[in-house]
């Protein structure tokens, strides 16, 4: 199974680099992006055939190293 | 006294952590490697130096807070030893959960290398004892991601319980109620971005970064 993990800056925790992208995307003529967020996508095979298993399996990866809960959420997907 | 600075790889001011303990306190101190799974006997200090553990991937501190050394660190932390976590140092006690809060990229998007003033919140630790009576402290900061960030609620319990040690008199980064550097409840854990080990002597420009070490010494 293919893991996917999305990691965002939580809605409200200033996220500087989102600002600078749409200060440069104003720049190039494309006044309407705002609330620009910068994030990261993990991926990752993951052994084992039971979706529901593996999705638990991931959020407690999340909760422990990938994501740092004091700042940001995640999206797990899995399949 | 006997203390340990941590090494891991990517650590940049374990020397200057080691030099400046060694010549404010003239303790014994160790080198310990990140991969090590004990400590030695009857620490005063260990110490988490700054620099770019693991290249800062994922994030600053977060693979470094999964070391083997840093289960020893907290059960240590735990019984009591003190600990102080500098800049990286500082985000690792973060990534560890050892302190509360994170440190957020700056909010002026640049690495900030600088002299700064700070104001000693709190010198009634064995941290800053030596710090009594003196509030204006000048150290140095050089980070890219020092911008302290906690929720509301924990921040009011910061400064409710004197965990705030250290605050910024001109904020280089955009931390959180200014603040520099916060100890954990019981206060023998303390992380700061300010760099102690960098103005030890006044050859350094300061020479109030000894202040700190030495009061460990006279705690220990």
């Amino acid at each position: 199974m293919r893991a996917t993990v999305h990691v965002f800056l939580k809605p409200g925790v200033l996220d500087v680099q989102g600002k600078a992208i749409e200060g440069a995307l104003h720049g190039l003529g494309f006044p309407g992006a705002s609330d620009v967020r910068v994030g990261k996508t993990i991926t990752f095979d993951l052994a084992g055939d039971d979706p529901a298993k593996a999705e638990t399996e991931v959020k407690s990866m999340c909760e422990r190293l990938l994501a740092n809960t004091v700042i940001e959420g995640y999206r797990v997907e899995v399949g | 006294m006997k203390a340990a600075v941590v090494v891991f790889p990517g650590s940049n001011c374990d020397r200057d952590c080691k030099t400046a303990i060694e010549r404010t306190t003239g303790a014994e101190v160790f080198m310990v490697w990140h991969g090590d799974s004990s400590l030695p006997e009857g620490l005063d200090l260990i110490v988490l130096p700054g620099g770019f553990s693991y290249g800062d991937y994922l994030r600053c501190g977060a693979m470094a807070a999964q070391s083997p050394v840093m289960k020893a660190i907290k059960a240590e932390g735990e019984r009591g030893t003190g600990v102080l976590g500098v800049c990286n140092g500082f985000q690792i006690l973060c990534e560890a959960g050892m302190l509360p809060g994170a440190l957020l990229r700056n909010a002026g998007l640049k690495y900030v290398c600088t002299a700064v003033d700070l104001d000693v919140v709190n010198s009634q630790t064995r941290f800053t004892a030596a710090y009594e009576g003196r509030r204006d402290v000048t150290l140095t900061v050089g980070n890219g991601e020092g911008n302290y960030f906690a929720d509301e609620p924990t921040l009011d319990r910061l400064e409710g319980e004197g965990q705030v040690v250290f605050r910024y008199k001109n904020n280089p980064n955009g931390s959180a109620r200014d603040i520099a550097g916060i100890v954990n409840a019981r206060g023998n854990v303390l992380g700061m971005m300010p760099h102690p080990d960098r103005a030890f002597e006044t050859e350094l420009g300061s020479s109030d970064g000894a202040l700190l070490f030495q009061s460990v010494l006279a705690s220990a």
